[in-house]
C-alpha cells in the first residue's frame, strides 16, 4: 500500500490499512521490485499474483485468502456459472468490510447483482444491504451517509453499487449529482458491458462491434456502433472527485488495495470493476478471469487510479497481447473472425487499444519480457 | 412469529438453495508426478524437499531428502541433475537450481551435525528398531551404490557389512571424481555419518570368491556393487618414448600426488572421464592439454557443463580425430568424417600433435571374476543381468551400479542401491510392498504460468580461471542461505497443491473451503475441499490453479 499516495483527508474510519508499507521487509521475504508499482510482495513462488501465499506474513495476505473472510455475498446465490460480477462483488465488499472494521452499509441498484442475490425471501448478503431503484442508488446512498452523520456514526462507511446499466445510463444523473456534492459514498460499478439479466441489451458501456440483443451482428457495421458509449471512469475524473480507480477480477491484490484505500477516504469515490459475463460475452465459464486478464493485457481496459481528477498510477501491462487474443475467445465478437471475417474492424479495435496504451502509458520496456523483470 | 404487513415468509439465507445441482462437471484435487521426481535416478521426492526448504525448514527438507539419498552434499556437487533438464520452469525462464539447493541442504546438515535416521526407521519399511531382523547382508564395494544399499538396509533393521578393496570408502566418488568437483572432506563426512547406523566398513578387504565369502560370513544376502574398474584399451602402436596411461590410474594417482605427466598431455575419449582427466592434467601442470575425440560435439557423451568447464580452463579439443600411432613425442592423428548413424569414417588424412603423455579415457568395464562360476548369475556383454528388484539369477544375490547395464552415474548407483535394499528386504522376509503406482506426469500444459513471479535463476559463484588451472580447489561455490531460499522458491510445484489460495479466492460461489489447519478428529488439515452443495462446476478454480492440481471430471448422471 502506497501511503504516500493517500491524500491528507484519508481518515481511518475503523480498522487501519495493513502495515504493508514494509513490502518485503519481513523475514523470509526476498527482494523488492520498485518498478512493480502496487505489487507488494516479491515472494516466490507466486509473488503477488495468486490469491494467497503461505510464505507471506499474515498481515500482508489478501482478504480473500483469509479462511475467516466475511463472504459478504454468500453461497446459494443464483448467478450463472463462472459469474464475474458475483466474484467481483465479494472481492470488493469483503475488502471494504475489512477496511471498515465490519461497519458497512451497502446500497444496491437494480440489476443482475440484486436479482441473483435476493430472490424473496432469501438473501445472499451477510452485510447491511438495501435495494434501491434502478436509477437512484447514488441518491439513496447519499441519504444513508447523511443519516449516519446525523446519528454521529462516523465509523460507518457507505457503499453504493450497481452494474454498468445502473451506473453509466439509468443512474448517471444521480451519480453525477453525488459526485458534484462530494457526498461521502464509495460507488462501485461492476461493469459487464451490457444489460445482462434482461437478456443482453446494449448499454453505454458496451464496446464497439460487440453483438448484443439490440446490436445484432448484421450489415456493414455489425454489433455496437463505433463512436458511441461512455468512458465512465474518465467522466468521474472530470468531476474532480477525490478518488477514481479501475480494476478487474483478474488482479485481486490491486482490486483489494483500491477498495481498501477508497473505503478509508472521505468524500465521493468511484471504483469501476471489469467483471466478465460468460453468458453475455459468450465465453466459457472457466475463462472469466482469463478474459478479464486479457482485457488488461491488450490495453483495452486500462487499470489505473486518479486523485482529484488526475491519473496518479497505472498498472503496467506484464505480457502484452494483440486484441485478437481477447476478442477471439468471446462469441459476441465471433462475426469479426473466420472467413472472410472483418480484419478492418479488428484493426479499428487494435487502434483503440493502442490509443489506450499510449494515453495511460501502459507499457514499459519490460513488458512482454517477464524474465527480464525483477533482477535480484 | 409476527410479521410486517404483506410479508408472508420468514427471511432466509440463500444457503437453502443448493446450486450444486446445476453442475455437470466437478473439480477434484489430484496430485501429479512432478517431472523432477520422475527424472531422478535416485528416486528423490525433489518437489517435497524443495517445498519444505521454501519455508526455511531446512532440517525437515534435508530429512525428506535423505529418505531416499544419504549423500546430499555429495550429490549436490557431482549429480548431473536430470531433474533440472526435466524441470518445467525451463519453459518459463530457466530451470530451478535444484542441484545447488541440494548441496546447500547437504552442507547445512554437515555443518549442524544432523544425523541420519536411526536403524529400523524406514518410512516405507517395517518398524524394526535396531538390527532386530537378525539378518546379515554383505555389500561388496563401498561406492555410491553399495553405501546406498547399506544405508537403506540398515534402516530396515538388517546388519550390514561393507567390504571394499580400497583403503578408503567412496569408490568412484573417492578415486574417480576429481577433488575440484568433490572435496574429499565432504565425501568423508557424509560416509562417516553412516557408521552410527551400525554399518560396518571392512576396508582393504578384497572379495575374490563371493560364494565362499557368503558362506563363511553367514550372510543371508549379498549386494554386488564393485563398479567398473578395468580401463578399456585400444590398440595404439607406441614407440619407446610414448607414455600411455589410462584415465582411472591417472585420476587415482592425482589424488595422492604421485604422478608426473609432462607438459604436453593428450587425452583420448569424449566422455565425462576424458573431461575430468584433461582438467586434472591442467591442474597438475600440463600447459595445454588436448582432448582427441573421433566425433563431433553434438554426439559427444560428455555433459555440456563439463566440456564448457574444460574449455574455460584452456583445454582444446581436436574434433573428428582418431589416434593412428604415438611415437617420439608425437601423436599421429587421422581425420575422420561423420558417416550415417553418426559413425566416424576415416579419411586417410594424417596430422601430427606433439605430446609427452597420452591418457586413454575410453570407458571402463566391470571386473566380474568374483561371480564366475556362481550358479544362476548371468552376464551379458560385460554386465550382470538383474530383475526389477535388482536380483541376479542367483537367489539372494543382488547387483547394481556400473556392474549392470544402463546409465553409469553416481545418482543411478544410489537409486540402484535403494531399489536393491527394498528387494533384499522382501527376500529376507520383510513385507513385500508393491511400488506405489506412479501418478500421471505433471506436464507443462497443466500450469497457469501467469501466477508465477518472474525470477531468474541464481548463478552459483565460480572459482576464477587462474586458480582453476593451478589448484584442486572446488570450482563451484555454494549458495548462501538467502539465495538458496530464493532458488527453492522458484519451484513451480508442478501438479501438487502448494496452498496459494487461488481456488479458494476465485470461486464465485464460495464453494471452496480452506481447511487452514482445521482439526476434524485427526491431525490438522491443510489444503482445500470443494463444497459440492454449492459448486456450480464453472471450472474457474481449475483454470486458475497455477500448478494444475485441479481436474474437472464429468458428473455421472
Amino acid at each position: 500500500m502506497r501511503r504516500d499516495l493517500l491524500p491528507t483527508d484519508a481518515v481511518a474510519a475503523g480498522g487501519t490499512p495493513e502495515a504493508a508499507d514494509t513490502g518485503a521487509g519481513t523475514s523470509g521475504a526476498i527482494g523488492d521490485d520498485p518498478g512493480a508499482g502496487r505489487q507488494r510482495l516479491r515472494f516466490y513462488q507466486v509473488g503477488s499474483f495468486a490469491v494467497g501465499n503461505r510464505l507471506a506474513d499474515p498481515s500482508q495476505r489478501t482478504v480473500q485468502s483469509d479462511a475467516t473472510r466475511s463472504n459478504s455475498l454468500d453461497s446459494g446465490h443464483r448467478a450463472c456459472q463462472g459469474c464475474g460480477e458475483a466474484l467481483g462483488a465479494r472481492y470488493a465488499l469483503d475488502a471494504a468490510m475489512r477496511a471498515a472494521g465490519g461497519q458497512l452499509v451497502a446500497v444496491n441498484a437494480t440489476g443482475c447483482l440484486e436479482v441473483f442475490s435476493t430472490p424473496y425471501p432469501e438473501t445472499s448478503w451477510r452485510i447491511a444491504w438495501l435495494h434501491s431503484l434502478f436509477a437512484n442508488a447514488p441518491a439513496v446512498a447519499t441519504g444513508v451517509a447523511a443519516a449516519m452523520r446525523v446519528k454521529g456514526r462516523s465509523d460507518v462507511r457507505v457503499v453504493a453499487q450497481a452494474g454498468d446499466g445502473g451506473t453509466v445510463d439509468i443512474g448517471f444523473g444521480c451519480l453525477s449529482g453525488m459526485f458534484e456534492r462530494n457526498d461521502d459514498v464509495l460507488f462501485i460499478c461492476y461493469d459487464n458491458e451490457a444489460y445482462m439479466n434482461t437478456g443482453v441489451q446494449r448499454s453505454g458501456a458496451t464496446p464497439s462491434a460487440a453483438r448484443t440483443a439490440t446490436t445484432e451482428a448484421i450489415g456493414p457495421d455489425p454489433g455496437a456502433p463505433f463512436g458511441q458509449g461512455k468512458d465512465l471512469p474518465r467522466l468521474a475524473m472530470a468531476h474532480g472527485i477525490p478518488y477514481v480507480a479501475t480494476a478487474t477480477v483478474a488482479d485481486l491484490h490491486d482490486l483489494e488495495d483500491k477498495i481498501e484505500r477508497a473505503t478509508l477516504m472521505r468524500g465521493a469515490r468511484y471504483v469501476h470493476v471489469l467483471v466478465p459475463c460468460p453468458l453475455g460475452w459468450g465465453t466459457a465459464s472457466a475463462d472469466t478471469i482469463a478474459v478479464a486478464r486479457l482485457a488488461t493485457q491488450t490495453g483495452l481496459f486500462p487499470v489505473y487510479e486518479a486523485k482529484n481528477g488526475s491519473v496518479t498510477s497505472v498498472s503496467k501491462i506484464r505480457r502484452v497481447q494483440p486484441v485478437e487474443a481477447y476478442l477471439g475467445m468471446q462469441k459476441r465478437f465471433a462475426h469479426l473472425f473466420g472467413t472472410p471475417g472483418r480484419p478492418d474492424i479488428v484493426a479499428r479495435i487494435q487502434a483503440i487499444a493502442d490509443d489506450s496504451i499510449a494515453r495511460f502509458g501502459l507499457l514499459d520496456s519490460h513488458a512482454g519480457e517477464p524474465a527480464e523483470r525483477g533482477a535480484r | 412469529m409476527e410479521r410486517p404487513f404483506a410479508i408472508t415468509l420468514d427471511v432466509g439465507s440463500s444457503r437453502a438453495n443448493h446450486t450444486g445441482s446445476w453442475r455437470v462437471e466437478r473439480p477434484v484435487y489430484l496430485d501429479y508426478l512432478p517431472p523432477c521426481n520422475d527424472a531422478c535416478p535416485a528416486g528423490e521426492n525433489t518437489q517435497r524437499w524443495l517445498y519444505l526448504a521454501e519455508s526455511g525448514s531446512y532440517e525437515a527438507a534435508w530429512r525428506a531428502l535423505v529418505e531416499d539419498n544419504p549423500f546430499p552434499a555429495t550429490m549436490g556437487r557431482v549429480c548431473f541433475h536430470p531433474c533440472e533438464t526435466a524441470c518445467n520452469r525451463v519453459k518459463v525462464d530457466e530451470a530451478v537450481g535444484i542441484n545447488a539447493v541440494e548441496r546447500f541442504l547437504g552442507d547445512v546438515a554437515l555443518d549442524k551435525g544432523w544425523e541420519l535416521p536411526r536403524p529400523g526407521s524406514a518410512a516405507d519399511g517395517p518398524a524394526r528398531p535396531g538390527t532386530a531382523s537378525g539378518r546379515r547382508v554383505l555389500v561388496v564395494g563401498a561406492g555410491p551404490g553399495g553405501l546406498s544399499a547399506a544405508y537403506h538396509l540398515a534402516r530396515r533393521g538388517h546388519q550390514v557389512v561393507v567390504a571394499d578393496a580400497n583403503a578408503e570408502a567412496g569408490g568412484m566418488m573417492r578415486y574417480g571424481i576429481p577433488a575440484y568437483r568433490l572435496p574429499r572432506e565432504v565425501l568423508a563426512a557424509e560416509i562417516d555419518r553412516l557408521r552410527p547406523l551400525g554399518v560396518e566398513l571392512q576396508l582393504g578387504h578384497v572379495v575374490r570368491d563371493l560364494a565362499a565369502e557368503r558362506r563363511d560370513g553367514a550372510y543371508d544376502a549379498v549386494y554386488l556393487g564393485v563398479g567398473a574398474q578395468l580401463a578399456r584399451r585400444t590398440d595404439i602402436p607406441a614407440g619407446d618414448s610414448g607414455r600411455v596411461l589410462d584415465a582411472l590410474s591417472l585420476l587415482r594417482a592425482a589424488g595422492d600426488g604421485s604422478i608426473e605427466l609432462g607438459r604436453r598431455v593428450a587425452v583420448y575419449g569424449g566422455g565425462d572421464t576424458a573431461m575430468d582427466v584433461a582438467r586434472t592434467a591442467r591442474r597438475l601442470g600440463a600447459t595445454d592439454p588436448v582432448i582427441v575425440y573421433r566425433r563431433t560435439r553434438d554426439v559427444m557423451p560428455a555433459h555440456d557443463e563439463e566440456l564448457d568447464g574444460a574449455i574455460a580452463e584452456g583445454i582444446t579439443v581436436r574434433w573428428l580425430s582418431t589416434i593412428d600411432r604415438f611415437e617420439g613425442g608425437k601423436l599421429v592423428l587421422e581425420r575422420m568424417t561423420l558417416g550415417p548413424d553418426n559413425k566416424p569414417v576415416p579419411t586417410g588424412e594424417l596430422e601430427e600433435l606433439e605430446a609427452d603423455t597420452l591418457v586413454l579415457a575410453l570407458g571402463e568395464s566391470a571386473d566380474l571374476s568374483l561371480v564366475e562360476g556362481l550358479d544362476g548369475v548371468q552376464v551379458h556383454d560385460g554386465s550382470v543381468l538383474v530383475d526389477a528388484s535388482m536380483m541376479t539369477g542367483a537367489a539372494g544375490i543382488f547387483a547394481g551400479g556400473d556392474v549392470i547395464a544402463g546409465s553409469r552415474t553416481v545418482t543411478d548407483a544410489i537409486g540402484h542401491g535403494k531399489a536393491a535394499a527394498r528387494g533384499i528386504d522382501a527376500v529376507l522376509g520383510g513385507e513385500v510392498r508393491a511400488p506405489a503406482t506412479r501418478h500421471e506426469l505433471a506436464s507443462f500444459e497443466r500450469l497457469n504460468t501467469w501466477y508465477y513471479d518472474d525470477a531468474p535463476r541464481t548463478i552459483r559463484p565460480e572459482l576464477d580461471r587462474i586458480r582453476r588451472q593451478s589448484s584442486f580447489d572446488e570450482v563451484f561455490g555454494s549458495l548462501d542461505e538467502t539465495n538458496a531460499l530464493f532458488e527453492a522458491r522458484r519451484c513451480l510445484s508442478c501438479g501438487n497443491c502448494f496452498e496459494c489460495d487461488n481456488c479458494y479466492g476465485v470461486c464465485p460461489d464460495n464453494a471452496v473451503i480452506k481447511l487452514d489447519g482445521a482439526q476434524l478428529d485427526g491431525p490438522p488439515q491443510r489444503r482445500y475441499v470443494v463444497d459440492y452443495d454449492f459448486c456450480k462446476g464453472c471450472g474457474i478454480c481449475a483454470a486458475e490453479c497455477p500448478c494444475g492440481a485441479i481436474e474437472m471430471i464429468p458428473e455421472l448422471i
